[in-house]
């Protein structure tokens, strides 16, 4: 069976499936025809989107079978937007993941302080979960200057992110709006 | 934009203006360079000459700012050689409208305006309605107060010499563009238009574009394959996080968020749900409760709407002059929030007026920064000019995954929603941005629930949950794919809609079963249909297609584009109104007598039976746009930095509803500033290079900042190609390569030479060593009045040689 066409040929079966979700049984089989048939014997393939412009183009992405790590990222030849071309950024894609200088761990500057130290994200989550309600219960408005009925935040901002995939964008917008949130601004706006 | 990227091949001329594609989009060149093969004629009108430039039949360089003296001249061209379409702007656009007697336009401002408020009483420029409530029209378009002479009228000023005294576009330039573009104006023909930060970034950024439009109404480029209205958006999700509404304005499918005074969701939804009385007329935002109670529901999915509606946060208006990102961050460096959450954003180098937004970060109690690598944002209180020991912000820095370390969908510019699949695990304490979201909300309702707080239950009735999976412990954890059944949405319960029965449980088919009474969730009724029990659409990867598709590019199965997985939108117009398409060579849509096949249509309705743009209230395209806040009609302001004190157009110098600061000083006709400056990006960096200026092969390939000047300009100030000079502004000032290029010229207005710079803007303080800062250290806090979108494009600087102990 060609997977590719799935949608066409396994409805049944995907309705079967639907809620514990898709991506990792299928992400092997999204291989496309070309690609599919220069295959590194030791690696794994998913397909991607390019993470820079709009454009959209599609990549393909190589994953060692032992170490599970990315080892390579090229332009997918079956995309019907870039048939396998990229740009120079593109073509990099790989050094933003793969790289040595990504920090691993969170990092905390404690006021006043001139340096950064790394903390757990168990402690960091604790610590900004009590600054998010402090500053909410500080800055919470019931009602504005005229009386009207508002229930928001002023004294918090969220800023961000077109950096996130469209089901992040709905978790943040969820989560940012519950905390009564009305200045929320991103990238589409500057 | 409303065609897509491969649709461009479709295109017999492609105009090229506000953007550089080949440089900062270059795949989508691939479709124009394709187009171009089959003889469609490409034109780059741009202040400078650019990697497009090179490829493109004709380049005008116009001086930054001025689009509107040069398209308001294309229009004046239209109307007078009568280049326009005439069956179509007749029967598709408000052309033939009657504008009512309260409209008038003197001298720059339009009836209406309050000078204390800045701003205008939209209701002077409505349309003169008939006894059932609709417009009164004119088909001959001889009433004089119809749209069609309205234009006319407005645009006779728009002389060749005028338009040529503010662009600096030649006479002979400007003929040669409008004779070029406004071939597109029949049948057979389609011109599009690609345009992306160019016209977005400045005072009159919607204005440029809404002109733009005007010009493929008359033309009848609207709907059809090679036509439309194109935005080249900048990130690979920007289309995404608007769709989903990141935005003070909006909340998820482009509804409102809430105003103080609208008490209960009822009233929410009457303040916005349009009415129109014409039969003809889909005016598809009459659906609007639905949308509004079912993304009520998805956030809320254990209470009724109409109570969860309280829990969503009110605005006092929607001024972009009192929530946008300007205003935001000047509240900000007044010291009023006491918290930021930042995320995958590096506002010290993105933001206008770096310098401002770099203490405003400083007068924050705490900040939160999530990126994939450190940057000007993360580290500020250690960057120039900052002494850590006086900075009180409590900083936290969070790693998040990359695309390849997780799954999800992004859409595309041509609105392709897109699954990525996860490569590998994040490595270390690395987390999804999902997971941060989920965790914090989590701990979020852990205090609230012991210590209480003010007003709780918008957090813990919040049913964040629904996006997640459990795991064997009962653990609940972030998932895209849960999130993505979500957006789409699912009934609550089991019920009929429109004869078909559904279980409680089942996603729902499209927006069209959508209810308003709490029976459906849809996170975005705008993606509702992508994720439905036939699985996830996103994720399609078959490339079959009809004759009828093949013909002009459409791949319907590969992905899922929204709404409904239509390919072109507003394609009814791309039909007359008996169903046969305009151009049968290129067609989008066409009526077999049954039904309509090729892409799927804007709305199934028989030909003739419905006006062809059916999200607007009255159906038709809008020549004359009673709805923007600057006016009905696009007027030409100099930016309000600007080398002239007058115009040639009237003695209102710049827009005057534009968002800025009284408290801020503006270089206008400055001789300390007399240079026009610009920014701009290049292929091998992204953005504020947060992410590229860490990636060695980048930045081999682009290591430093610079700034193109003219031979002319740097023989004037006496500097040689390569050497180190400043850029400074009234706000601040950088370092920069001077980069000596004829790509950059002089331009003659009112008939004096004035020079422009342009710089990337891709550079910051944390890496590369010597790499340089921020351009927006010298860009200005003034914005388009409807967006808030800052002036970028357009703003005035000196330069001058570097010397030691300059920054």
């Amino acid at each position: 069976m060609q997977r590719r066409t799935f949608l066409k040929t396994t409805a049944a079966a995907v309705t079967a499936t639907a809620f514990t979700g898709l991506g990792p049984a299928f992400a092997m089989d999204n291989v496309v025809k070309e690609a599919g048939g220069n295959k590194i014997q030791w690696s794994s393939q998913t397909t991607s989107i390019c993470a820079f412009c709009s454009v959209g183009c599609g990549l393909l992405v190589h994953t060692n079978k032992s170490t599970g790590r990315v080892v390579n990222v090229e332009g997918n030849s079956d995309h019907p937007i870039n048939r396998g071309s990229l740009c120079a950024k593109g073509a990099s894609s790989i050094q933003m993941t793969v790289n040595a200088d990504r920090p691993t761990e969170c990092l905390y500057r404690a006021p006043y302080s001139d340096r950064f130290e790394v903390k757990d994200w168990d402690w960091c989550k604790k610590r900004i979960a009590k600054l998010i309600k402090k500053s909410r219960d500080e800055s919470f408005e019931e009602k504005n200057a005229d009386g009207k009925v508002v229930n928001r935040t002023m004294g918090i901002a969220s800023l961000g992110s077109a950096a996130l995939d469209n089901e992040e964008c709905y978790a943040m917008h969820s989560f940012m709006r519950s905390l009564g949130l009305v200045y929320v601004e991103h990238q589409a706006r500057i | 934009m409303t065609n897509h990227w491969n649709d461009l091949q479709n295109s017999d001329c492609i105009l090229i203006m506000g953007s550089n594609p080949a440089e900062n989009h270059p795949i989508s060149f691939k479709w124009v360079t394709k187009a171009q093969k089959a003889g469609a004629k490409v034109i780059h009108v741009d202040p400078r000459f650019t990697r497009t430039s090179a490829r493109s039949d004709m380049h005008a360089a116009l001086r930054s700012g001025t689009d509107i003296a040069v398209l308001g001249g294309m229009i004046n061209y239209i109307l007078n050689e009568k280049r326009y379409f005439k069956e179509y702007m007749v029967e598709y656009t408000n052309a033939s409208f009657i504008v009512g007697k309260d409209f008038g336009f003197k001298d720059g401002l339009f009836t209406g305006f309050d000078p204390a408020t800045r701003s205008y009483d939209k209701s002077k420029w409505a349309f003169e309605m008939d006894s059932k409530g609709n417009p009164k029209q004119d088909k001959s378009l001889e009433h004089p107060r119809c749209v069609f002479q309205i234009m006319k009228k407005h645009y006779e000023r728009y002389t060749l010499d005028k338009v040529s005294s503010m662009s600096g576009v030649s006479i002979e330039d400007l003929k040669q563009l409008y004779r070029m573009y406004t071939e597109t104006g029949t049948a057979k023909k389609a011109g599009t238009i690609m345009y992306a930060m160019g016209w977005t970034q400045h005072s009159v950024g919607v204005q440029n574009i809404r002109a733009m439009a005007m010009i493929q109404l008359m033309l009848g480029n609207m709907g059809v394959a090679g036509g439309g209205v194109n935005a080249l958006r900048g990130e690979c999700n920007v289309q995404g996080s608007t769709d989903y509404a990141l935005l003070y304005h909006i909340l998820p499918g482009y509804l409102k968020t809430p105003l103080a005074g609208q008490d209960t969701l009822e009233q929410y939804n009457k303040a916005f749900t349009p009415v129109s009385n014409d039969p003809k007329s889909a005016n598809w935002w009459s659906n609007y409760p639905k949308y509004s109670a079912s993304l009520i529901k998805a956030m809320y999915e254990n209470d009724d709407p109409k109570d969860a509606y309280n829990y969503l946060p009110r605005l006092d208006s929607h001024k972009a002059s009192q929530y946008s990102w300007l205003p935001l961050i000047d509240r900000m460096a007044d010291g009023k929030f006491s918290g930021a959450l930042i995320w995958g954003m590096n506002p010290a180098c993105s933001g206008s007026d770096s310098e401002k937004t770099r203490k405003a970060l400083g007068e924050l109690d705490w900040m939160v920064n999530v990126n994939l690598f450190t940057c000007e944002t993360s580290d500020f209180w250690k960057g120039p000019g900052m002494d850590p020991k006086s900075v009180k912000t409590e900083t936290f820095y969070l790693p998040c995954a990359s695309a390849i370390e997780k799954e999800g969908s992004v859409s595309n510019s041509g609105r392709w929603m897109q699954w990525r699949y996860k490569a590998q695990e994040p490595q270390g304490g690395v987390l999804t941005d999902g997971h941060y979201f989920h965790e914090l909300w989590e701990e979020l309702v852990h205090l609230y629930n012991e210590e209480g707080g003010a007003f709780p239950e918008p957090i813990t009735h919040l049913t964040f949950n629904s996006m997640c999976e459990a795991d064997d412990k009962g653990h609940y954890h972030f998932s895209a794919q849960q999130t993505a059944r979500l957006c789409n949405g699912w009934f609550t319960r089991d019920v009929e809609v429109k004869g078909k029965k559904f279980k409680k449980g089942q996603q729902v088919p499209s927006f069209a079963y959508l209810q308003d009474d709490g029976s459906t969730t849809s996170g975005n009724w705008l993606y509702c249909n992508s994720y439905t029990d036939e699985g996830n659409k996103a994720e399609r990867h078959d490339s079959t297609q009809t004759a009828e598709q093949a013909n002009i590019g459409l791949y319907p199965n590969w992905t899922w584009c929204w709404p409904v997985n239509r390919r072109i939108i507003y394609n009814r117009a791309s039909c007359d109104p008996k169903g046969n398409p305009w151009n049968p060579e290129k067609a989008v849509i066409k009526w077999n007598g049954e039904k309509w096949i090729g892409d799927v249509p804007d709305g199934g309705w028989a030909p003739g039976t419905k006006h062809p743009f059916i999200m607007l209230k009255h159906g038709m395209g809008q020549l004359f746009g009673p709805g923007r806040v600057d006016g009905p009609l696009p007027e030409y302001y100099e930016p309000l930095e600007c080398p002239v004190d007058t115009h040639a157009f009237s003695k209102q110098l710049h827009n005057p509803t534009a968002v800025h600061f009284e408290k801020e000083e503006k270089a206008v006709a400055d001789e300390r500033y007399p240079f026009v400056a610009s920014t701009y990006r290049v292929t091998e960096h992204w953005q504020t290079g947060s992410m590229t200026r860490w990636m060695s092969w980048l930045v081999e390939t682009e290591p430093q900042m610079f700034v193109e000047i003219s031979p002319q300009l740097a023989k004037l100030r006496g500097f040689e190609n390569g050497e180190k000079v400043v850029v400074e502004s009234v706000r601040g000032s950088l370092w920069a390569i001077a980069m000596v290029t004829d790509r950059i010229q002089p331009y003659k207005v009112a008939g004096k030479d004035v020079h422009m710079v342009g710089m990337p803007w891709h550079y910051g303080w944390v890496t590369p060593k010597d790499g340089g800062d921020s351009a927006n250290l010298v860009t200005p806090n003034v914005g388009d009045p409807n967006t808030g979108i800052p002036e970028y494009k357009a703003f005035m600087v000196n330069v001058r040689k570097w010397k030691e102990g300059d920054a």
